[in-house]
């Protein structure tokens, strides 16, 4: 049995809810797959280097510098943790998800790929895993191929089976779809990659914040997250590698911290991490992030899971009520806490504000995953999204301002 | 909310008075926001003076963009040219009568986009925010 968490005692930790929308609402906040809100803990953390520790870090001797190259590696250690990476040198911080896929495509991408191969997406993924690679593959004319999506809005296997056929070289997916909340195979995923030989890269953006994730027990290639999705700051995110790729692969962006040496006309790039983090990092960010990753794991995420899938089964059951209302997405076993939905004849914006209006803050639009909304037939959803501090009160105070909605277009 | 929402925006979202296609037309103009997937098309006639006698919109999106096109439909009947093409945002907002953020005011100023974009007979690659600042 998973340990458990009384949400009322942790929603304490986060001062956001302690404030109110418009006339006297109590905050609902659904768009944790945006952004996630902010623990006291992380908050602090950051507050503290600014306070008393902060220096630029790898080069001063002072003691500020000193501490603060302690902190900023210990965040990197905390990370490495939450994901059970081999060693904390295998985590890369970066600004977020988004370049850190670009990195990967950058370095990794241009130094191993070459014209006619083969990569492998899935229709669900964020602009952020489809664009980079039709950038690089419009640069080294790649051929990229997409895994679709079930009509129980599930990752195709059989369809993926096929696709392995014409011997990928990279396979690039995503943990958790943040429109239809689907779970993929990772483990499956990568353990067919690795048999034709190609390399995998997880785009872990909503799953580490949500789920259990070991780079090792799934034997990742690339692992890739944002601080913010998960209790941590903006500015910064996470690559994590396996050492034997980050050491093979050429440095992104040149400048101070990733160079061993350098003259006029030539340098030495520097070991990794450090190789792949060129200028002044987001420190106080970084130890947020570490904070976060702490905090996280203090709870369990085995715990984390098992209060989002609970909250994911109930609000099918609720939404489900509701007439003239389609969620997309797979049943609640294979499903995060993501509902997407449209409304006959409402538009989300709508929906939204007048949701807002109630206090509920959720998202309206493609959620930068336009193919997918394509291939459901839709331009737009809305999307109501649940994290730890979320309740079943929450979820039923989304069901009433639905109605609220019909009641004022109806 | 209630700001919003208030009567005349419902009510000219769901029972708009200017829906239509004008054909023939002396100005056509179509345009999306690319946010939301939100589509005005606009058609207008003009007499020998260039004073607006007939003007329609088509499209779907949320009804702030919708009610703001209805509404600036209306408000260009008898508008010379010139007066269509000095419109600025701060029109539509008076036409709508409510304050709104930054993402709503794109939904509310989508038809202004397409109505001066014809006016001035761009090319849907001419077409920017400026044209409504």
């Amino acid at each position: 049995m998973t340990t458990t968490f009384d949400v009322n005692v942790l929603r304490a930790d986060f001062p956001i809810f302690d404030r109110e929308i418009g006339d006297a609402k109590k905050l609902i906040y659904l768009d944790s797959t945006a952004t996630a809100q902010k623990p006291t803990a992380v908050i602090e953390a950051m507050n503290e280097y600014y306070r008393r520790s902060n220096a630029n870090i790898h080069r001063g001797v002072h003691t500020l510098a000193e501490e603060s190259t302690a902190m900023y590696e210990k965040a990197r250690e905390q990370v490495a943790s939450l994901i059970n990476a081999a060693s904390p040198r295998e985590v890369i911080f970066t600004r977020n998800t988004t370049e850190s896929i670009n990195l990967i495509a950058y370095t990794w991408g241009r130094e191993n790929l070459d014209s006619g191969d083969v990569v492998i997406l899935t229709e669900m993924e964020h602009h952020s895993n489809l664009v980079p690679w039709q950038m690089l593959a419009e640069e080294l004319d790649l051929v990229l191929e997409f895994v679709p999506v079930t009509d129980d809005y599930l990752f195709d296997m059989d369809a993926y089976k096929k696709l392995l056929l014409l011997e990928p070289k990279l396979v690039s997916f995503t943990q958790m779809s943040n429109v239809l909340g689907t779970i993929t195979p990772a483990k499956e995923i990568i353990q067919l990659a690795h048999e034709v030989g190609a390399i995998t890269l997880v785009d872990g953006a909503q799953s580490v914040p949500h789920l259990p994730v070991d780079v090792q027990d799934l034997d990742a290639d690339f692992l890739v997250f944002s601080a913010h999705k998960m209790l941590g700051p903006t500015g910064i995110g996470a690559l994590y590698g396996k050492m034997d790729l980050l050491n093979a692969m050429p440095p992104f962006l040149g400048g101070g911290d990733m160079i061993k040496t350098v003259h006029l006309r030539s340098f030495v790039p520097n070991q990794v991490p450090y190789k792949f983090e060129a200028g002044t990092p987001a420190i106080a960010e970084a130890i947020g992030f570490g904070a976060a990753a702490e905090y996280l794991q203090n709870i369990g995420m085995d715990a984390v899971e098992a209060h989002e899938h609970d909250i994911a089964e109930y609000v099918l059951e609720r939404l489900e009520e509701v007439p003239g209302i389609t969620v997309f997405g797979p049943s609640a076993e294979n499903k995060g806490g993501v509902a997407s939905f449209v409304m006959d004849g409402l538009h989300p914006h709508d929906i939204a504000q007048i949701l807002d209006g109630e206090g509920i803050a959720v998202r309206a639009g493609h959620h930068c995953a336009q193919p997918l909304h394509e291939s459901c037939g839709v331009k737009a959803t809305t999307r109501a999204s649940f994290y730890i501090y979320n309740t079943k009160e929450e979820v039923d105070a989304l069901v009433e301002g639905i109605y609220k909605v019909k009641e004022i277009f109806g | 909310m209630d700001d919003l929402y208030r009567q005349l925006i419902i009510e000219r979202y769901k029972t708009p008075h200017y829906r239509g296609h004008l054909d023939p037309h002396d100005i056509f103009f179509e345009d999306d926001n690319p946010v939301c997937g939100d589509h005005i098309e606009i058609t207008v006639r003009m007499d020998d003076a260039d004073v607006v006698t007939e003007a329609a919109f088509d499209g779907h999106g949320c009804s702030i963009s919708q009610a703001a096109a209805d509404l600036l439909i209306e408000y260009i009947h008898g508008k010379k040219l010139d007066e269509v093409k000095a419109l600025t945002k701060d029109d539509v907002v008076d036409l709508l009568g409510i304050d709104l953020g930054p993402v709503r005011l794109k939904c509310a100023l989508l038809s202004l986009k397409v109505l001066k974009a014809g006016a001035y007979g761009l090319s849907v690659d001419e077409v920017s925010d400026e044209l409504v600042e």
